[in-house]
């Protein structure tokens, strides 16, 4: 019995893959936040008058606040002046080609799976990646560009498209929006920004890949995504870091604007450093990610695997503005170890016959918290508002929880909110029969995961699933019948 | 001989349920073993099995010359012991045929042959299926999950059929079966019956071994097999019960 259960807890030990670091000259600013470090990574950026002066807008308010302590989580104070908040890979000023990224870069990518060479690529997936506080790369820029597909990082759009930026940055999360949210908006470093004009359907799907590698430091990303009308963007994000003994920082932001009748997708991996068995390092990600449907029959659809991170405090939303706009969340949040995640969602109805639908699949492991943590709101306005909200919790082992925090607000009478919830535990009953079948505990407990987690990965684009699914250390469910 | 247990005592939470078996199984052979509820059939099966519940104080099993005590539970079934459930156990979210093929793969790991990719394993499974006419929308849908009573047992004896074991441990197969069902899966019992398989078949009812003929039938009481004897003893038992033997013993 005993046995069974360390198999169990053992089953979700896969060793950390991605915990290497890389070696290249890295140029970082000293520890520490002021007025001077926020002007520093602005000159460093090359930025406008008007983007400093946003930024520093949004330190004198971040000055104002206190770190939040709603959430389901425990950690250590965080010494906000003991993190570096610019450090870049050093490479020449301004890329022509992808041949001319660092081979060591590229080779570190590579590693990670991720192929910068545009030829080599089979699958058409536009990559940018981010290495700490730069986007290093971005392929596919100019076939998108032919198309009017706006492709780049977010400190490139505002070179290039001060006038994109300025209107949407922070017209979702306001930089007055949370802790968390100002913070990154004093000091984001870069990200990725898209641009998908009227009409297009993106024919590729885009992604970024966020590595931090330096040490001490914290990444503060920043993305934007817009879809005008009767447009259809795919968007992945994916994530690692090195194994390091202390934690490091994740603050993002994401924002998503989709007009009339536009579609966005986006799809995460979180893979961040979950830390060591003992609960020593990890990162902390604490991460604001809100869409708006701001027109009619918008549709914003948020599918996450969360998997890393030793703390994961991240609700991604959808305001509902337009008429008829749907908003989807799917998530299955993995922890094990020490790990503790408190994720869910917010879907805000305000217009008419808008639909929510909330899939959320908690999976705990090990010693580790695991909270699903929703708000469903239908204003006055959200006649005939609809939402479904489906929690489930799985538990391997004893020594994990598993929580839900629904919460749900209806304003007015035609709205209807349907909220279901179940926990489950593998059963000793379950593993023998599977062992007695030949397959083993370790084998059986993904088998089990996988079937448990199999409706939100169905949600994600091929290639991502199965990256995703070989997180979850799963061989081959849904391969067959 | 494939398997050879001698003087099994087992224990469960400190109680000794299996109080010194002795049986010996060769290849091809079908032995019944009946006995009143609770005498120990399932127990024996689970230890057999390698259940970690049931705490072996004494004896020894020989499987096919290895020691069987010595085995996880994974590879005495990758080494040929397969068990069908007296009470099948549900997992949801786990296709029934994505959980086969991965037995079957498991199997053919341990053997060091290369998985099967899905349009062998398909073909493999289309011809079973028809061995215990069973449902192909069976299984698809999650392992056990809602099946019937009798689906559960039909899927088995199923996957007896997929996994080809050497040593077939049949817990109960025949009850909740209706009489067609029971024809129907007993027939497939048959075909998967052959000169290299031996087949352990616990059941109360003679009505079973109307269809399997075994060549010994043993009655298991009170955790010791009390009496063995040709298939006359089935039919003895059906008509006197089990009074005339436990009596016995029990002097
Ligand atoms: N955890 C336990 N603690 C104590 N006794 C147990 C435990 N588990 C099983 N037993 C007992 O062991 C005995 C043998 O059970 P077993 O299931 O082997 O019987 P069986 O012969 O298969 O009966 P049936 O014909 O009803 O299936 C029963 O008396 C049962 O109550
Ligand atoms: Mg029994």
């Amino acid at each position: 019995m005993n046995e069974d259960l360390d198999m169990l807890e053992q089953s979700a030990l896969n060793d950390y893959k991605y915990g290497f670091v890389t070696n290249i000259d890295t140029d970082t600013i000293p520890k520490g936040l002021n007025e001077g470090v926020i002007e520093l990574i602005s000159k460093k950026k090359n930025e406008p008058e008007w983007m400093l002066a946003w930024r520093l807008k949004a330190y004198a308010y971040w000055l104002k606040l206190v770190e939040p302590t709603w959430a389901n989580i425990k950690h250590p104070p965080i010494n906000y002046q003991d993190i570096i908040y610019y450090a870049a890979p050093k490479q020449k000023e301004q890329l022509n080609s992808l041949e001319e990224v660092d081979p060591e870069l590229l080779r570190t990518f590579e590693k990670l799976g991720i192929s910068l060479n545009e030829q080599k690529r089979l699958t058409g997936v536009a990559v940018d990646v981010v290495m700490d506080s730069v986007s290093i790369a971005t392929s596919f820029k100019e076939q998108l560009s032919e198309i009017g597909v706006i492709f780049c990082s977010i400190s490139e759009a505002i070179q290039k498209h001060p006038e994109l930026v300025k209107k949407y940055l922070g017209s979702v999360v306001p930089m007055t929006d949370n802790y968390f949210a100002a913070l990154n908006s004093a000091v984001f470093t870069d990200g990725s920004f898209c641009y998908i004009p009227k009409g297009v359907r993106c024919p590729m799907e885009l992604s970024t890949y966020f590595r931090i590698n330096a040490e001490n430091s914290g990444q503060f990303e920043r993305t934007l995504i817009i879809a005008e009308e009767e447009s259809y963007v795919s968007y992945l994000e994916g994530c690692t870091a090195p194994m390091r003994d202390e934690n490091q920082l994740h603050a993002a932001v994401v924002e998503l604007v989709a007009m009339k009748k536009a579609e966005i997708k986006y799809s995460t991996v979180q893979n961040w450093y979950p830390g060591d068995k003992e609960g020593n390092g990890g990162i902390y990600n604490f991460v604001t990610k809100r869409g708006i449907c701001l027109e009619d029959y918008a549709k914003i659809s948020w599918t996450q695997v969360e998997t890393g991170s030793a703390i994961t405090w991240k609700y991604p939303s959808v305001i509902l503005k337009g008429d008829h706009t749907i908003g989807e969340f799917y998530s299955v949040a993995f922890t094990n170890h020490h790990q503790q995640a408190d994720t869910g969602t917010k879907m805000i109805h305000l217009g008419k016959n808008t639909r929510s639908r909330i899939v959320s699949k908690g999976i705990s492991a090990g010693q580790s918290q695991n909270s699903y943590r929703g708000l469903v709101r239908a204003a006055k306005g959200a006649i005939n508002a609809r939402n479904y909200s489906q929690c489930d919790s799985l538990l391997l082992g004893d020594k994990c929880g598993a929580h839900t925090f629904p919460y749900i607000e209806v304003k007015n009478k035609t709205a209807i909110v349907e909220h279901e919830a179940t926990t489950s535990k593998i059963g000793e009953d379950q593993l023998f029969y599977c062992r007695q079948r030949g397959i083993d505990a370790e084998a059986a407990v993904a088998l089990i995961v996988n079937g448990f987690a199999k409706e939100v990965m169905n949600q994600l684009p091929m290639e991502f699933a199965i990256e995703a699914q070989k997180l979850l250390a799963i061989s081959m469910e849904g391969s067959v019948g | 001989m494939m398997l050879s247990i001698k003087n099994i005592h087992a224990n469960i939470d400190g109680k000794e349920i299996l109080k010194g078996i002795n049986l010996d199984i060769k290849a091809g052979e079908v032995h019944a073993i009946m006995g009143p509820n609770g005498s120990g059939k399932s127990t024996l099966a689970s230890v057999l099995a390698g259940r970690e519940e049931y705490e072996v104080t004494e004896g020894t099993v020989t499987f096919l010359d290895q020691n069987l005590l010595d085995l996880s539970i994974e590879d005495r079934a990758r080494a040929g012991l397969f068990l069908a459930f007296q009470y099948p156990v549900e997992i949801p979210g786990v296709s029934t045929t994505n959980f086969i093929k991965a037995a079957v793969n498991e199997k053919r790991k341990y053997q060091g042959k290369e998985p099967l990719d899905a349009l062998a394993f398909l073909k493999i499974m289309k011809e079973k299926m028809a061995l215990v006419e069973i449902d192909q929308s069976l299984l698809s849908r999650s392992i056990n999950e809602g099946f019937s009573g009798g689906e559960k047992k039909r899927n088995e004896i199923f996957q007896m059929a997929m996994l080809e074991p050497k040593l077939a441990i049949l817990d109960e197969t025949d009850s909740g079966l209706d009489i067609d069902a029971l024809r129907i899966v007993a027939n497939g019992i048959n075909q998967l019956r052959n000169q290299n398989r031996a087949i352990l078949l616990i059941t109360h009812y003679q009505r079973l071994l109307d269809y399997i003929q075994p060549d010994f039938v043993h009655v298991l009481y009170n955790g010791r097999i009390v009496k063995s004897g040709s298939k006359a003893l089935a039919l003895e038992l059906e008509e006197k019960g089990y009074d005339f033997i436990t009596e016995e013993t029990d002097l």
